[in-house]
């Protein structure tokens, strides 16, 4: 089909012996790999652990300082990603490489030498809409990339992949942006193209994946392969001891306390996000004392206007929320701040810290005004820098001193800085945005554990998180969001991860509420506090409705 | 009725530069650089063109010369924009204040003596002789049919040809661009110079067959109304026809109205209130706010390989 491609297919592939390093640091070291038409490999790994680096190689976007890269057994020069198409290997990125403001049909012309430089559209147009068919990938070729979904752009990237004869295709965390259903799709497409003898590399460092479509799988640990196997040959432990260099824990020790008071309290909130459109839809949940909840959700569902609207950095048009019983919607941050809310921003290095000023300054953000650290508009800097001092030891932040700028530690110890001192006043209430999204596995379980800290010295907690583990393995209750509304409040201990994944996708289940109302009534729940409840829109209640209290913070 | 088509001829000859200054701006911002030295590349074409005409005698070599002079002007821009990644106003800022300074003192040789020959008017047989139509737009110096046909086929090309899909997107995610085995740096290089093709030629215009004089600084401010209508052009080549006859219309509109005792000044700055104005007005509107969208990455600079 496409002319410019002219090698053969790829049978076989081989990386030797790759070495890559950016300045000091060793991205990859003596690294190799193997695969065959027809496999679905799976790359293993720690968020740095050289996976995505690995790819760019084999895709051409760096360059290895050592090693080679053999197809069909001769070695292959890829300089760039011209070089690794001619050779037909094509990647797909994490953040989509889609032109937004473009159709999805000048999106795959987009780089077509074959097509007539002329109306190049109407030569893609019967070569794409054959090629949807063959996979059965349905989309509309000419709308806007910003008018698709995640799951439709990813599909939009597929076809431009094969439609270039992608042999082997590399797609990087494919499933970060998809519900579990959507994965589900994802993966169906994925088996018929290995079917076709296409090759496809999945970077992930999610086990479950990994293990439910790769036939094989390499694990990388700090730029090196610690391990290679058959999927069918080993267990989710091993592979993770491989991944970590240690097994998880998938549950962390808490004390056995009953929640207390309602501390926040949101209600009927509606808040527009950045385009003027509803972002939340009447949304309400409440966190008590000694307790975490979790907010699950895809990204998008309204989870980051509702945060911002929770601590002031957002307008709401109605509803209302409560701190310790106070209105603090549409207050100022200070105000909310001051009451005694702590707040760990999603993206720490536009809302956590001020990158050029030091540590020490911004171990004070917030409360720079008040005493001990200032007096009569003058900064106190000796308890500024003590200050910074307990907060570098206490929680575990590795600078080289308080007086580098913020900027140059590295995300985990940024977001330990941003964790102490958040925590570090005790605020009665903590909210927390993928605190752990981006660390490295050691980090993240710190981050858990102050979490579950404050929690059991009293505080409540909000944990907004697209990782399902890890509000299972911390959380006493989950509120899952689906377009801007709770779908529904779950309890990690009785509830399943495909349960919650459902609720993510917007669907409540009928067999599965049923099953859980029965669990429900055979009293192993607390009156008043349901395993599993399910409201949406109110014409999905329950039959047994009496069985299953309808939680307060869903009614009201 | 004859005055009104006096205007409307010489609407279309003063919006002659605006236009191909715009084009060629378009061109640049479309690749994801901002030049704001369109000012002084417009100058140096200006002076160059001049200088090569009055040696010459050659207007068609004047305007030749000035077409390079103002692409290879453009290239400094370029080359600390794309290659150094410095930024791109100030690198902008810089060349309009060069450009200036260049032509003033070329030009200062030749400032009071006019043009021996200039770019003369053609009138195109037949089509200038349909009524009202034939002299608004077919009876004029060869610039305006050019930079009619650059126009068109400027809008052609960014719609319908893999070259305007690539460039469009350049500037929009260059990321994705360079992820299907296209060289960005040099789209970016060849797009700037060719910003600085079109200023030059536009300024060659000015002084060539406009005028047929050099005086320093007869640019006038026509480089930053460019700046101007490339935004009120929304980055299309199509709408920079509409801005740039509009826009030459109110230069020819200073000269009709001060004799009724409207302040020159006023007018003067009718330009750039009305840039104001129609952003305002696709501001208020969603759909205008979505159009109104400059490409993502102008401004940027552009490393690669980084994420």
């Amino acid at each position: 089909m496409d002319t410019s491609t002219t090698e053969r297919r790829i049978e076989h592939l081989e990386m030797r012996g790759i070495e890559k390093r950016f300045g000091t640091v060793v991205a990859n070291r003596d690294v190799h790999l193997e695969i065959s038409a027809g496999d679905i490999l799976g790359l293993l790994g720690e968020n740095g652990a050289g996976k995505t680096t690995l790819m760019n190689i084999l895709y051409g976007l760096y360059r290895q300082e050592e090693g080679s890269v053999l197809i069909n057994g001769e070695v292959v020069d890829i300089r760039s990603p011209k070089d690794s198409r001619r050779l037909r290997i094509g990647m797909i990125h994490q953040h989509f490489m889609l032109v937004d403001q473009h159709t999805v049909l000048e999106n795959i012309a987009l780089g077509d030498e074959t097509v007539p430089f002329f109306f190049p559209r109407r030569a893609v147009r019967p070569r794409v809409e054959a090629l949807a068919e063959d996979l059965g990938l349905d989309v509309d070729l000419d709308k806007k990339i910003y008018e698709l979904s995640a799951g439709e752009q990813q599909r939009v990237e597929i076809i431009k992949a094969l439609y270039r004869n992608a042999d082997l295709l590399i797609m990087d965390e494919p499933t970060s942006v998809l519900t579990p259903q959507e994965t589900e799709q994802l993966f169906a497409t994925l088996r018929s193209m290995s079917e076709n003898g296409h090759t496809v590399i999945l970077i992930s460092h999610k086990l479950e994946e990994i293990m439910a479509i790769c036939n094989r799988v390499i694990v990388l640990r700090k730029g090196e392969v610690t391990g290679e196997a058959n999927t069918a040959d080993v267990q989710k432990t091993d592979l993770a001891r491989m991944m970590i260099g240690r097994s998880i824990s998938s549950s962390y020790p808490k004390a056995d306390l009953e929640p207390g008071e309602p501390i926040l309290r949101v209600s009927d909130l509606h808040v527009l996000d950045d385009r003027g459109l509803p972002a939340t839809r009447g949304l309400s949940f409440e966190v008590c004392e000694n307790e975490i909840l979790g907010i699950a959700g895809v990204s998008g569902n309204g989870q980051r206007e509702a945060v911002q609207a929770i601590c002031g950095l957002r307008s709401s048009e109605s509803g209302s929320v409560t701190l310790h019983g106070e209105e603090i919607s549409n207050e100022a941050v200070r105000t909310i701040s001051d009451l005694g809310l702590g707040h760990v921003p999603e993206d720490r290095m536009v809302h956590g810290i001020v990158g050029n000023l030091f540590l020490f300054e911004n171990a004070v953000l917030k409360k720079h005004h008040q005493a001990p650290y200032s007096a009569h508009m003058r900064m106190d800097y000796r308890e500024v820098r003590d200050h910074a001092d307990a907060l570098v030891s206490g929680y575990q932040v590795s600078a080289p001193s308080v007086s580098v700028p913020a900027k140059n530690l590295s995300g985990g110890n940024i977001q330990k800085l941003i964790l102490g001192r958040e925590i570090s006043s005790a605020p009665s209430l903590l909210i927390a945005s993928h605190p752990t999204y981006g660390l490295d596995v050691g980090a993240a379980e710190y981050v858990r554990l102050q979490l579950i800290e404050r929690r059991d010295s009293g505080g409540a907690v909000l944990l907004v998180s697209e990782d399902l583990e890890e509000l299972f393995a911390v959380c006493d209750r989950i509120a899952v969001m689906f377009e801007g509304k709770v779908m529904g409040v779950v309890d990690p201990s009785l509830a399943t991860m495909e349960e919650v994944g459902l609720l993510m996708a917007g669907v409540v289940n009928e067999s599965e509420r049923a099953e859980r109302s029965s669990v429900a009534d055979a009293g192993i729940v607390d009156e008043g506090e349901p395993s599993f409840v399910a409201a949406a829109d109110g014409n999905a209640l329950p039959d047994d409705s009496a069985t299953i209290a309808t939680s307060a913070e869903v009614a009201e | 009725m004859d005055i009104v088509v006096n205007i409307l001829v010489r609407t279309v000859v003063a919006g002659t530069p605006l236009l191909l200054a715009t084009l060629g701006e378009i061109v640049t911002e479309r690749s994801g650089i901002l030049n704001l030295g369109v000012e002084g590349m417009m100058s140096v074409g200006a002076v160059t063109g001049f200088i090569v005409t009055f040696t010459s005698g050659s207007p068609w070599l004047g305007m030749l010369v000035a077409t390079l002079v103002g692409a290879a002007f453009s290239s400094i821009h370029a080359f600390v924009t794309i290659t150094l990644r410095a930024n791109q106003v100030v690198s902008g800022l810089a060349l309009t204040m060069l450009g200036l300074g260049i032509s003033g003192l070329w030009g200062k040789p030749y400032i009071g003596r006019p043009l021996p020959v200039k770019m003369e008017a053609a009138p195109i047989p037949l089509l200038s002789e349909i009524p009202v139509l034939g002299r608004v737009f077919f009876s004029h110096d060869p610039y305006v049919y050019l930079s009619i046909v650059l126009g068109v086929t400027m809008w052609f090309a960014l719609r319908y040809t893999r070259a305007g899909i690539t460039l469009r997107s350049t500037g929009e995610n260059p990321r994705a661009v360079e992820s299907q085995g296209a060289n960005v740096g040099l789209i970016k290089y060849v797009s700037v110079m060719i910003g600085g093709a079109f200023a030059g030629m536009a300024g060659a215009h000015l002084s060539t067959a406009y005028s047929r004089s050099w005086i320093e600084g007869m640019t006038s401010g026509r480089g930053w109304i460019v700046i101007a209508l490339t935004i009120f052009a929304l980055w299309e080549p199509s709408r920079a026809f509409l801005g740039a006859y509009v826009f030459g219309g109110v230069f020819v509109l200073q000269f009709v109205l001060q004799p009724l005792g409207i302040s020159p000044n006023i007018l003067a700055m009718l330009p750039y209130l009305m840039t104001v104005a129609i952003l305002l007005v696709y501001g208020l509107t969603k759909q205008g706010k979505r159009r109104m969208a400059a490409p993502q990455t102008l401004g940027e600079a552009y490393i690669r390989g980084s994420r």
